[in-house]
């Protein structure tokens, strides 16, 4: 009955087709999850250590809206030395509830009603929502996996109108691990910056890119910095999912307005979160980003595991540079993403995540994640190629 | 030692039974060049022994275990190369360790039951010239060793599917 009282913007919206299949999976009993989204090692000693030295001080209170200026100091040589991007801690930085709320402040600042906004698909789940509630219009950018799933200029420029304000433009990626590299990036700026676009760059995986395919930011290219917002955040390259802490950055003019909406709305990301990210970030500079490169080549280690799975089992699959993600094609099996993985499901109790979850052409594959134990990632191999086997029997 | 041989040693230290195939697919090496890596560390000695890491309190079986600090009097001739080497040759002897600190060498011991430690400890290991003191502390519990926690499995907190 209470529904009369629900905006129509928001409930157009579907829920998120992730959820749903977390609600199959979440009650099966010994069913191994390739679906998570989230690193498998706990937060270093050292960071969750610096959090509780906090709390037990007594460090109980507000801090400044954009976050510890110390942090945002720590972001901005962390920046400049990984990526070769010069921030002004003061002005430019924004400390934020994760990525996620950076996404949204970058998107309500610079949309209005009518204005597109360009979504890779298959892309993680939030932007097209996030670009509705912010009152715009998500225009999908398919990427395909022929070019890698990056996005080429043709394909950008035949996407835009003269409605499109902004690219959405999330490399590393989740689900695809595309990686965009230096080259790719400056194929694609004549474009951008001919229609004037608005770059919303979401380098959560940034830290995680494989086989020398070393991350650049686009914000680094000439004159990018003055049209990107450079979205980061501590979540997969220190494992601090659950601390809920990212940024934005961004020239100072975007910053002020981002800055305006978070402080009425959230005040200040988590003192302790803050105290963590800075102990991350401070630690990292002094022992050469450890932390960091053994998670690294752990991950890289189990990626190529499970390319090479798929590869042997008949699914084609390509070679993901970053992230921590398989985006196999499960095409040759004659099912759709969403029957194979509830029939893995169902019959082998291994989750997956269907490619349709991350939009329209993720059609044809399902998303895989690495970031789990070595036993585990074998048993599930094993499952999974005894379900496809069956499947060519039974055709 | 190569970056290669310390990525393996560090996967085997993890579960030495990972099939050869998949450590090579693994490093990104060949399954050839994988089989020599760890060849060369067995016959250099850098690889001695593969062995499970029991959890002997799930089976029934005497066993008691003692770690003794012994204190020694390296004497001409016989530094404590050669005491320790007097000592681990006993077979109740498991590990011995040379320390900084109080006392010298660190001695772990098993035997079947309390009184034949005890027998060890007195007529065997005090009884060396050079040895002029022990302390003996007996193993209660069992916690964690060689970076495996033995009662509490370690607990994936993650959401089964998450974005």
């Amino acid at each position: 009955m209470s529904e009369r009282f629900l905006s129509p913007r928001v409930t157009a919206v579907p829920p998120s087709g992730i959820r749903r299949f977390f609600d199959i999976a979440g009650t099966m009993k010994g069913a191994i999850s390739l679906g998570v989204g989230e690193p498998d090692f706990v937060t270093p000693y050292h960071i969750r250590n610096a959090a509780m030295d906090s709390l037990l001080a007594g460090e109980t209170q507000y801090t400044a809206n954009r976050g510890l200026l110390s942090l945002r100091a720590e972001i901005a040589e962390y920046l400049t030395r990984r990526f070769d991007v010069s921030y002004d801690p003061e002005t430019e930085i924004l400390v934020t509830i994760g990525a996620s709320e950076a996404i949204d402040l970058a998107l309500r600042i610079s949309i209005e009603p009518g204005d597109e906004v360009l979504v890779p698909d298959p892309g993680y789940v939030s932007y097209a929502p996030c670009v509705t509630f912010a009152g715009g219009t998500p225009v999908p950018l398919t990427t395909r996996a022929e070019n890698g799933f990056r996005i080429d200029p043709e394909a950008l420029e035949k996407a835009i109108t003269p409605r499109t304000k902004a690219l959405i433009f999330p490399y590393p990626n989740n689900p695809t691990g595309a990686v965009m590299r230096r080259q790719h990036l400056e194929a694609l700026a004549p474009v951008i910056e001919r229609h004037d676009l608005l770059v919303i760059s979401d380098e959560i995986y940034a830290e995680l890119t494989y086989e020398g395919a070393e991350h650049t930011s686009i914000a680094a290219l000439p004159g990018f910095k003055d049209r990107t917002i450079l979205i980061n955040g501590f979540s997969k390259a220190f494992a601090m999912t659950g601390w809920r802490l990212g940024y934005a950055c961004a020239p100072a003019a975007l910053t002020a307005q981002m800055n305006k909406i978070h402080q009425y709305t959230i005040m200040c990301a988590p003192r302790q979160s803050q105290v963590a990210a800075e102990e991350a970030l401070r630690t990292g500079r002094e022992n050469g980003y450890k932390d960091i490169l053994t998670m690294r080549d752990s991950y890289d280690q189990r990626r190529r595991l499970m390319v090479d799975a798929f590869t042997r089992m008949g699914l084609s699959c390509h070679t993901p540079e970053g992230a921590f993600y398989c985006f196999p094609s499960i095409q040759s099996t004659g099912l759709t993403s969403e029957e194979f993985c509830t029939r893995l499901l169902k019959t082998e109790k291994v989750v997956c995540v269907p490619g349709t979850a991350f939009g329209p052409s993720g059609e044809g594959h399902i998303r895989c994640c690495y970031a789990t134990g070595l036993k585990q990632l074998t048993e599930a191999f094993l499952r999974i190629e005894r379900f496809v086997w069956q499947l060519g029997v039974n055709k | 030692m190569s970056d290669l041989k310390l990525k393996l040693l560090n996967l085997m230290q993890e579960d030495c039974r990972i099939p050869l195939e998949k450590l090579s697919v693994m490093l990104g090496i060949s399954m050839q060049e994988t089989a020599e890596a760890i060849e060369e560390m067995e016959e250099d000695g850098t690889i001695l022994r593969y062995r499970p890491v029991v959890n002997w309190d799930r089976i029934n079986v005497n066993r008691v275990e003692a770690m003794i600090e012994v204190k020694v009097t390296p004497q001409r001739d016989m530094g404590f190369d050669a005491v320790a080497s007097r000592i681990y040759r006993f077979d109740e002897v498991k590990s011995v360790y040379l320390m900084s600190g109080s006392y010298d060498l660190l001695v772990l011991v098993e035997a079947a039951t309390l009184k034949e430690l005890a027998s060890f400890v007195s007529e065997k290991l005090s009884v060396l010239d050079t040895v002029t003191g022990t302390a003996t502390s007996f193993v209660l519990k069992r916690y964690k060793q060689d970076g495996v926690i033995f009662e509490a499995a370690a607990k994936d907190h993650r959401l089964v599917v998450s974005p």
